[in-house]
């Protein structure tokens, strides 16, 4: 039942995993079980890029704290996303300025992306997972 | 043409799994294949065999067994979303089994198209 068994079983096959994250990081499960996807799709070597777009660009944003909402604070994983290879962060324009906020306010580097540039990096893709 | 299909809400409180079940249902009924669904997030109360809905409703969780008894789809169910929710081994419907988020993956790597059902 261990992912570790299913690597080894691997096919070679590297497929580009594209994870759009639209939800805002506390509130619902969506983020942080969406977060363990990613990692272990990173896990079987896959070609891994995230996208966060509504109110997912509040899962990057600097500064978190749960403490008065007594929920676990997964907020530095993201920081920790380059040690699994995950180096393909984007964000969404239009999000961004809807919500007045700008690159210095989160927490890892990113590339910000037009409409139109997401559309195009989301055809490249061979599967989306949406959260 | 082999389908992989998410599911990432529960039954009745999110129409997710009904449309899942039909896009499955109807997929394999049309001839295409759909090996397994994977059920994460509260997708994961699909599996339960303890819900008793009103008689004159659908029954989800016997519809999903009975999907896999007639076409031998694998009905996985995330490990780590089931223990935050208390599904466990013991309250599983028939054919519905427990597993890693490794078998999401490798419905992606493996399958021509990966389909999600949530909010």
């Amino acid at each position: 039942m261990s992912d570790m068994d299913e690597m080894e079983d691997g096919s070679g096959i590297v497929k580009k995993f594209m994870f759009l994250n639209r939800k805002a990081p506390h509130g619902t499960v969506y983020a942080l079980e969406g977060l363990e996807v990613v990692l272990i799709t990173a896990a079987f070597d896959q070609d891994v890029s995230m996208v966060f777009t509504d109110d997912g660009v509040y899962q990057l944003l600097k500064g978190i704290d749960t403490k008065g909402i007594e929920v676990k604070d997964f907020s530095k994983t993201y920081r920790a996303l380059d040690g699994y290879d995950i180096e393909k962060l984007y964000v969404d324009q239009a999000s961004m300025d809807a919500r007045g906020l700008v690159e210095d306010d989160l927490i890892v580097d990113v590339t910000v992306l037009s409409v139109d540039e997401m559309a195009n990096l989301m055809a490249e893709q061979d599967v989306v997972i949406s959260f | 043409m082999q389908f992989g299909i998410l599911v990432n809400e529960g039954p009745y409180s999110h129409q997710a799994s009904d449309s899942a079940y039909l896009f499955a249902r109807t997929a394999l009924e049309k001839g295409y294949k759909v090996p397994r669904i994977f059920f994460y997030h509260d997708g994961v109360y699909n599996a339960s065999r303890l819900a008793t809905p009103p008689q004159d409703d659908r029954n989800v969780g016997a519809r999903w067994s009975k999907l896999a008894a007639d076409y031998g789809v694998d009905l996985v169910v995330c490990v780590a979303a089931a223990q935050r929710r208390g599904i466990t081994d013991g309250v599983l419907g028939d054919n519905f089994r427990i597993s890693g988020l490794g078998q999401l993956v490798e419905m992606g790597i493996q399958y021509d198209r990966l389909v999600t059902f949530g909010d």
